[in-house]
């Protein structure tokens, strides 16, 4: 495996290129890799494929609109029609708008491993690090890019979701309002929980190298692992289960 | 500068790169050749990092290529198989690459322009001919004005325009001081546009030379005379420089002397000849007949170990 070095051998290296450059009589530019400029790639990297633009439209989309349903065809004393996953029982305001937030953690999670293993399976990749050639940067980078732009635009969704929903709750027992208790703080911990989906995913991404691979591995550990763990024996389960 | 000191590249059993050592010097083209599967792409892949060498090492510009500061402005690298996104743009691309180095848009601009992709830079690369992608390859190692561009297979799938602007950029580049390096598998190609040739066969260095000394050593294959009076052509044709051969009790190789000159000395001295004609081989045939060696080289080890085991 290629090593990644640190950044002081980057400031050192530096000084040496400038001294040692005669090589090229051409440009005395300033060309230099920094953390910054990687993140700035990457950034424009991510809002150059349409998949992503599809991918997040996709994510909020589901997110507002699952929420905004499920709010509308709430009725008191009915076993909830939400999907698996969802909320038990007792239903609030809040766990309602955020009926969205599975399906739109998969669409978020395959986003990340797109922004990675999608890399790898273009051979994109070999351009990445021809220009960076320290791993860790780059990684750092996706993530840093993806986390961020997943949590702002869930956040913004899950509260659209929220408030288009909340006409539909309108005189029911369990109607809530942005300013109640803890309604904006779950409705945030919502896009955190997303973003850090989407960060999963590209961990998934450079870990599997693989878009189909990895997309497996996240369906089977956000959708299926949460259910095997409810086989294990209680004493266990109760201190792993949230 | 590139160096190339004791490479090695092992696969669990099987060795792509042995101990292979040469170097790419600043104001000349190198090319970089042997048949297929020779090590090639490997060992420009270990070059820039992308494959780490189980032994020996590489330097650009007296660094390991993880430890440049800008890697893009030191060497600039097109490699054989697509490196690109195909749902992104070229100039979206390019874009991409030049802002980690803090490269402006209008050197992105310049580059396109300099490649003949301006009318389809907006278009994804996915639906770029094989020819177009090599040419976006290329305006990529372009992009950091590189002092070194290393082209794995440039030609491939380039129309004649584009091999002879390939061809004439390396030229360019060379006399601005810069170094070049390009792979082929093509002999008469590479001759045209290197000075410097690497040839490697099953990953060992078979030939470190230059474009004119393989020519002359392709080239100068010798006379082959035939004649009844092979000792009194003999003794007429021997001098100084002039190496003789004998195959067959009527046939001479002369090395040393032209197919007129000796023509001319048989005539003056009344020696009938049966046939005179200058041996010259192809540089394509030399080429083969040198890596042909090799494989055969290379495959009696193996064979010995695997019986031997």
């Amino acid at each position: 495996m290629p090593t990644t070095s640190l950044r002081p051998h980057r400031r050192t290296g530096r000084h040496t290129q400038l001294s040692t450059a005669p090589d090229v009589p051409t440009s005395a530019t300033a060309y230099k890799v920094t953390g910054l400029r990687v993140l700035r790639s990457e950034w424009a990297k991510f809002w150059s494929l349409r998949s992503s633009w599809i991918t997040l439209g996709v994510a909020v989309f589901l997110l507002v609109l699952f929420g905004a349903i499920a709010s509308y065809t709430y009725s008191p004393g009915a076993a909830t029609g939400g999907p698996p996953g969802g909320a038990s029982g007792d239903s609030t305001a809040v766990s309602l708008a955020l009926t969205g937030v599975t399906f739109a953690s998969l669409a978020v999670g395959v986003l990340g491993v797109l922004l990675a293993a999608g890399e790898y399976s273009t051979g994109m990749i070999r351009s990445t690090l021809a220009a960076v050639p320290r791993r860790l940067p780059v990684l750092w980078s996706k993530a840093a890019v993806i986390g961020p732009i997943a949590l702002v635009l869930t956040s913004i969704g899950a509260l659209a979701a929220f408030l288009l929903g909340a006409p539909g709750l309108d005189g029911e027992k369990i109607a809530l309002s942005l300013g109640d208790d803890g309604v904006l703080r779950s409705l945030a911990g919502a896009g955190v929980y997303l973003g850090l989906v989407a960060v999963f995913g590209v961990a998934l991404g450079v870990l599997i190298r693989s878009s189909a691979g990895a997309i497996a591995a996240l369906v089977g550990i956000l959708l299926i692992l949460p259910g095997l763990a409810s086989l294990l024996p209680d004493s266990l389960y109760d201190s792993i289960n949230p | 500068m590139i160096e190339v000191r004791e490479l090695t590249k092992r696969y669990s059993d099987k060795t792509v790169v042995d101990n292979l050592s040469f170097s790419v010097r600043p104001g000349e083209v190198t090319g970089f050749l042997g048949p297929n599967g020779a090590g090639k792409s490997t060992t420009m892949r270990m070059i820039v990092g992308l494959d780490s060498p189980t032994k020996g090492s590489v330097t650009v510009g007296g660094r390991p290529y993880a430890m440049q500061s800008a890697p893009l402005h030191e060497i600039g690298t097109l490699l054989e198989a697509k490196s690109v996104h195909p749902g992104r743009s070229a100039f979206n691309h390019l874009m991409a690459l030049a802002y980690t180095h803090g490269i402006p848009r209008s050197r992105v601009a310049e580059v396109i322009e300099l490649a003949g992709l301006t009318s389809v830079a907006g278009k994804r690369v996915g639906a770029f001919s094989l020819g177009m992608g090599q040419r976006l390859g290329i305006a990529a190692a372009l992009l950091g004005d590189p002092a070194i561009v290393m082209l794995d297979e440039p030609v491939n799938g380039l129309d004649p325009e584009g091999v002879l602007w390939v061809r004439n950029l390396l030229r360019s580049l060379a006399d601005e001081g810069r170094a070049g390096m390009l792979s082929s598998h093509l002999m008469s190609e590479t001759a045209l546009i290197a000075d410097h040739l690497v040839i490697i066969g099953r990953g060992r260095l078979l030939a470190d030379t230059t474009v004119d000394d393989f020519t002359r050593e392709a080239i100068g294959g010798g006379v082959k005379v035939a004649t009844a009076e092979t000792a009194k052509l003999r003794s007429l044709l021997s001098g100084p420089d002039v190496t003789i051969t004998s195959s067959s009790t009527e046939e001479l190789l002369v090395l040393g002397r032209d197919a007129r000159e000796i023509g001319a000395i048989a005539a003056r001295h009344g020696v009938a000849l049966y046939e005179l004609t200058p041996q010259s081989a192809s540089l394509e045939a030399a080429f083969m007949e040198l890596t042909r060696d090799a494989v055969e080289y290379q495959s009696a080890p193996a064979d010995t170990e695997r019986e031997a085991a």
